[in-house]
């Protein structure tokens, strides 16, 4: 009985506090809304400081991170309870920022002040601060944790920064206001979303050379609308969905052909993007109809809208 | 298929010892510009709020240029801007001045005859940017080729409010314009877009400048006694659109009318092509890193100014090149496109050299709408639909 009690006890510990929780950060609500990823039900909604827009959590989902922008710091709280625990020195206006695939330093673009701040989560130490170009946003880190990729939307360019030394080793033009980059799994691509130049940049992230600029068209949405912001891969490198802002779609492309199959009609405004840890679901975030839709991965249909704070800019969901 | 640009940055570029592709680490490549104000005499505005600043122009200029050096860091190139304010009797020399510096792109703030004399004067030795003058006619039958407007014309500006004033089913105004000739220009532009979005004008009237104390303690009270007079018996209306480019009267109108009618165009509603209370489509970090640098918010004319010299920086950018030939060829190419925090890529009109963009509609302290509104079409680009098209331009370079 005791032993019983024992393998049970062990069974909670090991499982689901979380079960697949989505955390959206409301960038004008200033807050987060939690939502059940089971029941789709929104669990509640927390403050998390002024301006809350990129948000991600730690590997081993007991440290949720949101870059807080106008107090110019990363408010790090417990996924469980949602108290604050503590806090990590970002740089002035924190805006989006990747996690090292061991869940140490975090590399954080700093939109303001044309600066990536490196910080170790461990320590809440600053590690360096790298000068990069006009307004980063988009941070990328290749599946070994070898190569940080930051874009800044005004110098057009995706930078390529070794993550031990902190050294800028390549730059690469990409069409106008990159705002997100992302390695496929096996790191043999690296996608580069342009807003402003409608385009998404596939670069080989080992010759640094561009491999495809993928374009967008859309029956009966003016060319202007279609904004490529958040971009993610499936695990097996088949489907990349982008989201297209003010076009209102979700792109599918496929990995291999890097051929647009797809667009999956969703809210107002999607920016940013998050799988559930099996894939089988896709948040996206509506920033101006204030709500996520749902997307089915296995067939590319929205299967619903939840409605969440104000302007919700970035969606994570707990991998455990 | 582009390449690669490697470069070894970091500290060796603060230290300024410089990098990238096609140069030699000492020899970054030089991109000079000058900002030439031309200041007219003129009185103070209606409100204090509006005091014109000292660095008016320069302000956009000079994030600009930081914005082109960040970037320029990682391609080898150098960009600077000599600033020079001038009167209408010392621009002609001043901008020689300017020419004799061997300087190839001037971004120039002033009104739409100087703007001509000064850009006939610079002939082929200068790219001019016009930042300020909003005049139809110099994009128009007085065009020039080296002649690049950044600054909306009055017909986009008229275009953008008459989109957003059909789609609200307010389609009859009462006109009410100054008596300087750039408001019986800007009074021409209400009836063009009247009559393209099939709005009607159901009666003008002039508002003559007779030189009253606008803003002495007596100012409100006489304002208050006779704009409803002067308002009085107009034919039913939907909105007055006021059209006064030397702020003479439209900052009263509102709420002075005899109507209770809405004020558009130099008041109430106003279309503009900047405004420091934009916050959609990453404008917030660019409020933020203007006002940062120069202590207070932005203006039009900072706007403007900052377009054209990153126009100059991202042709600098995507050609790698500082030879001011080629950039200008790269400008007026089908392939240049900048960015300006407005939704969608700026592009240049072939025609008439006219820079496109979105037009703010804004009331006092917020962006009301931006057009071009959704429901007009065009079977280029949407930014088309405002201002002058090919077909009707009277431009020929």
């Amino acid at each position: 009985m005791k032993h019983a009690l024992a393998i049970l006890l062990l069974t909670i510990a090991a499982t689901p506090a979380l079960a697949a929780k989505v955390y959206v950060s409301n960038e004008k609500g200033n807050d987060v809304t939690v939502i059940d990823g089971d029941t789709f039900e929104v669990l509640g909604t927390y403050p998390v400081g002024n301006r809350p827009r990129g948000i991600t959590i730690s590997p081993d989902g007991k440290e949720l991170y949101v870059c807080a922008s106008d107090d110019d710091l990363v408010r790090v709280f417990d996924p469980e309870t949602m108290q604050e625990i503590h806090t990590l020195p970002s740089g002035p206006d924190p805006e989006l920022f990747v996690l090292h695939p061991s869940g140490n330093p975090l590399y954080i673009a700093n939109e303001d002040d044309n600066l990536v701040t490196v910080v170790d989560t461990q320590t809440h130490r600053m590690l360096a601060e790298i000068p990069v170009g006009v307004e980063p946003e988009g941070m990328g880190v290749s599946p070994d944790g070898k190569v940080v990729i930051n874009t800044s939307e005004t110098t057009n360019m995706a930078h390529f920064i070794d993550a031990e030394t902190f050294e800028i080793f390549a730059n690469v033009l990409v069409d106008s206001r990159p705002r997100f980059a992302e390695f496929n799994h096996d790191g043999s691509k690296l996608f580069v979303s342009a807003e402003i130049g409608g385009t998404v940049t596939v670069i080989d992230p080992a010759s640094q050379e561009i491999a495809k600029v993928i374009s967008f068209d859309i029956p009966g949405v003016l060319p202007e609308a279609i904004q490529p912001v958040g971009v993610r891969v499936t695990a097996d490198g088949k489907k990349v969905f982008v989201a297209l802002g003010p076009a209102n779609r979700v792109a599918v492309i496929d990995g291999e052909s890097l051929e647009v199959t797809d667009y999956i009609l969703v809210g107002q405004r999607v920016w940013q993007l998050a799988f559930t840890p099996d894939e089988k679901h896709l948040y996206t975030t509506n920033g101006n109809s204030n709500d996520v839709t749902v997307i089915d991965v296995a067939t590319n249909t929205a299967l619903r809208s939840i409605p969440v704070g104000q302007q919700p800019w970035g969606v994570v969901v707990a991998p455990n | 298929m582009r390449s690669t640009v490697t470069a070894p940055v970091l500290f060796l570029v603060a230290a300024g010892i410089l990098p990238a592709a096609a140069q030699t680490p000492d020899d970054p490549q030089l991109v000079r510009a000058a900002v030439l104000r031309v200041d007219q005499p003129a009185l103070p505005p209606i409100s204090r709020l509006e005091v014109a600043p000292e660095d008016l122009g320069f302000a956009g200029a000079r994030l600009a240029i930081e914005d082109n050096d960040t970037t320029g860091r990682f391609m080898g190139q150098d960009f600077d801007a000599v600033e020079v304010t001038a009167t209408p009797e010392t621009a002609s020399a001043e901008l020689d001045a300017i020419l004799a510096q061997d300087i190839r792109f001037v971004v120039l703030l002033a009104d739409d005859a100087t703007t001509l004399a000064l850009a006939d004067q610079a002939g082929d030795r200068a790219l001019i940017f016009n930042a300020a003058a909003r005049g139809d006619a110099l994009r128009g039958a007085d065009c020039r080729a080296n002649l690049i407007h950044t600054a909306p014309s009055h017909a986009m500006l008229a275009d953008g409010l008459a989109q957003f004033l059909m789609w609200k089913r307010w389609p009859r105004w009462l006109l009410v314009h100054g008596s300087h000739p750039e408001d019986i220009a800007l009074a021409d532009a209400y009836r063009r877009a009247a009559a393209k979005f099939g709005a009607k004008i159901v009666e003008e009237r002039e508002f003559e400048d007779t030189g009253g104390a606008r803003r002495t303690d007596s100012g409100h009270v006489q304002v208050q006694q006779q704009l409803p007079v002067f308002t009085q018996r107009a034919p039913d209306y939907d909105i007055m659109i006021t059209a006064d480019e030397h702020g003479v009267f439209a900052d009263w109108m509102p709420y002075h009318t005899w109507d209770a009618r809405l004020v558009a165009g130099s008041s109430g509603l106003v279309p503009r092509s900047w405004h420091p209370a934009l916050e959609a489509w990453g404008a917030t970090q660019f409020q933020n890193r203007f006002e940062k640098l120069n202590e207070r918010n932005i203006r039009e004319e900072d706007y403007q100014a900052w377009v054209a010299l990153r126009m100059v920086g991202e042709a600098a950018t995507q050609t790698r090149s500082a030879d001011p030939d080629t950039l200008m060829q790269f400008m007026l190419s089908e392939d240049f496109q900048v960015a300006g925090f407005k939704g969608q890529k700026l592009t240049l009109r072939d025609w008439d050299h006219q820079l496109r963009q979105p037009i703010l509609l804004t009331t006092g302290l917020v962006t009301t709408s931006v057009s071009p509104q959704d429901q007009y079409l065009h079977q280029v680009t949407a930014l088309d639909t405002l201002g002058t098209d090919r077909p009707e331009s009277a431009c020929k370079f």
